[in-house]
């Protein structure tokens, strides 16, 4: 019994060690980044780790910002969509899978077939067609194409026919009916509301989700005045930021800043939010 | 008044237009388009018309015969392994001590919030910070490893091709092990209850409760973890370009930056690009089918077991 008890103390032990060891491993890049950034590119030059923070943060901000650089332009661009984005994902996936779970009609279970066939199937496989396409029709350097495909979301689509499937009784959609009220309006007005938790959840992933996407920004948008905030970040890989550590320092922590903001507000429903996406049932 | 009998059948339709009609114009056009620019000679900056080459295959010949994209998939495939095989392994052991009665790990919530965080950041960010962070002849991971006497001068990181490779499959790793962890742990809570009580209760000891118990009803979670990241990393652009630009020698060139080189940059390739989209977006839709067929079986097997319950129940009554 004794031995049993000494063994699961000591896997207790390492078990602890290891998890504080993993959230130190978490933190510490992050950690670095954020003390370098207040700190000279002389003194990075002596020690590039440190624990507590300089004094050279608006000397780097000057640097930063004096150069192409502009962490402001690519907020803005990146709130645009990435809220342009959410809102497209969520509203038109909810009436979607509104679609499949409220109304009996013949292509039902071909179209939700079909929604779980392409659920997978990412846009950057077909990122030679869509420039190409945008090109075409003057939509590069607009941030329409970056906000607009939002609107055919199947992943969310998925996730708010489960949500709908375990929440929605028929029986409110018939007395809406019997109100008087209309199909669309009963949507908005009644179904919309049951499924606020199911929309916040999925609006933190399509917000974080096309905040941090680059690929085809990078494509499509050629005029600095049009950069996602991953594009400006790019830049900082440049030659003229190549001696500056402590701006390049800077400009990586502003990008990160927003979304260290709303993890740490939302991280709870953002983890329960991952572990139900998974589950599919 | 309204009538029963009424058929609502037409709003379903309805309601599912703007799904299909940015689906058709964003997705499935923009497809069609990449493979038909496949058998075309179209190429160069601001060129848009084109027309199809004598050889329709030629692009995807000479995709398949070049040793850069055949290196390229490779180092996918490398790079993708480097990461999932340290991936999936930590996952089910952090899973199995989270989901341990006896272990009772406090703080659990902490860890997990922590353990999860690199996964939200933005990659290009992470990709960059880490080429900062593995810097020559300064740099923190040069400094630390100087300081801890691993290291008696600098070492140049970025033009060692493993050490490349190494680092690419490690931030992968780093950025999605927990969220596989977390997506393990809600397959265990999704467990019934009874199966450890009865384990424990025959005198079974954790371990054998992890691999027989547990492990077994896990198969399809773990399998759609793998289909998944197989399908992200496919796709490995950001961090590998960002990094190191692909480099050294190309040994962290992936197939996406294969491409997008190809497109995007020097002689504007976008025949020959959209030839290697095409192939892998055929390995996709095979990952894909493959996924579908694990989830829908699912389903299949949970509607005939209820089919079969109704039987019974109407045998009864």
């Amino acid at each position: 019994m004794k031995s049993i008890k000494a063994s699961t103390i000591t896997m207790k032990t390492i078990i602890y060690i290891v998890c504080i060891f993993l959230s130190l491993l978490s933190i510490f890049p992050f950690w670095v980044m954020g003390m370098n950034a207040t700190r000279s590119t002389y003194q990075i030059q002596q020690t590039s780790v440190a624990l507590f923070p300089g004094k050279s943060l608006m000397n780097n901000w000057k640097i930063l910002t004096g150069k192409s650089f502009n962490p402001w332009v690519g907020f803005v661009n990146s709130m645009i969509i990435s809220t342009g984005a959410t809102i497209c994902a969520v509203y038109f996936s909810s009436l979607t899978a509104y679609a499949l779970v409220a109304y009996t009609w013949r292509l039902r279970n071909a179209f939700f077939s079909f929604i779980m066939a392409v659920l997978m199937i990412p846009a950057q496989v077909s990122g030679i067609g869509f420039y190409q396409f945008m090109y075409r029709i003057g939509w590069t350097n607009s941030l329409m194409p970056l906000i607009l495909p939002a609107i055919a979301s199947p992943a969310t689509v998925f996730f708010m026919r489960q949500y709908l499937m375990a929440t929605l009784s028929l029986d409110i959609v018939a007395s809406a009916r019997i109100d008087g009220s209309g199909e669309f309006r009963t949507f908005n007005q009644i179904i919309l509301p049951i499924m606020k938790p199911a929309m916040a959840t999925q609006a933190i992933f399509t917000f974080v989700a096309s905040w941090n996407t680059l690929f085809i920004p990078l494509i499509l948008l050629t005029r600095q005045e049009k950069y996602t905030m991953p594009i400006m970040v790019s830049l900082l890989r440049g030659d003229i930021y190549k001696t500056e550590y402590g701006s390049v320092y800077l400009g990586l922590t502003l990008t990160v800043l927003p979304l260290f903001v709303i993890y740490f507000i939302l991280s709870k429903y953002i983890i329960a939010g991952v572990a139900l996406g998974a589950l599919k049932e | 008044m309204v009538k029963k009998g009424v058929s609502y059948a037409k709003w379903g339709y309805i309601f599912s237009i703007p799904f299909v009609v940015t689906f058709i114009i964003f997705s499935l056009y923009p497809t069609l388009y990449t493979v038909v620019i496949g058998f075309t000679d179209l190429r160069g900056l601001g060129k848009t018309t084109f027309k199809v080459l004598s050889d329709p295959f030629a692009n995807f010949k000479s995709i398949l015969a070049n040793v850069t994209f055949k290196q390229s998939l490779v180092n996918t495939a490398v790079i993708w392994v480097m990461n999932f095989i340290p991936q999936i392994t930590l996952a089910l052991l952090l899973t199995a001590w989270f989901t341990t009665r006896r272990f009772h790990v406090k703080a659990q919530g902490v860890f997990k919030v922590l353990i999860y965080m690199p996964n939200i950041i933005t990659a290009a960010t992470i990709a960059i910070l880490f080429n900062a962070l593995f810097g020559y002849p300064k740099g923190p991971v040069n400094d630390l490893l100087m300081r801890l006497g691993f290291l008696d001068a600098p070492s140049n990181f970025h033009l060692q091709k493993w050490t490349s490779k190494g680092v690419v499959a490690f931030i992968q790793f780093w950025m999605w092990y927990g969220n596989s962890m977390i997506v393990l742990i809600a397959g265990v809570l999704g467990i019934d209850v009874t199966l450890f009580e009865a384990a424990e209760i025959d005198g079974a000891n954790a371990s054998q409760i992890f691999f027989r118990v547990t492990l077994p009803r896990l198969k399809t979670i773990v399998l759609y973890v793998l289909i998944t990241s197989m399908i992200g990393g496919l796709q490995m652009f950001d961090i590998p370009r960002l990094y190191n630009l692909g480099r050294p020698d190309n040994a962290t060139l992936t197939s996406s930056v294969f491409i997008y080189n190809q497109a995007f940059s020097g002689s504007y390739l976008y025949n020959r690009a959209s030839a290697a989209s095409m192939i892998v977006f055929l390995i996709i839709v095979v990952l894909s089918v493959a996924l579908f067929f694990i989830m829908r079986d699912k389903d299949a097997v949970k509607a005939r077991k209820l089919e079969r319950q109704i039987k019974r129940r109407g045998g009864v009554v």
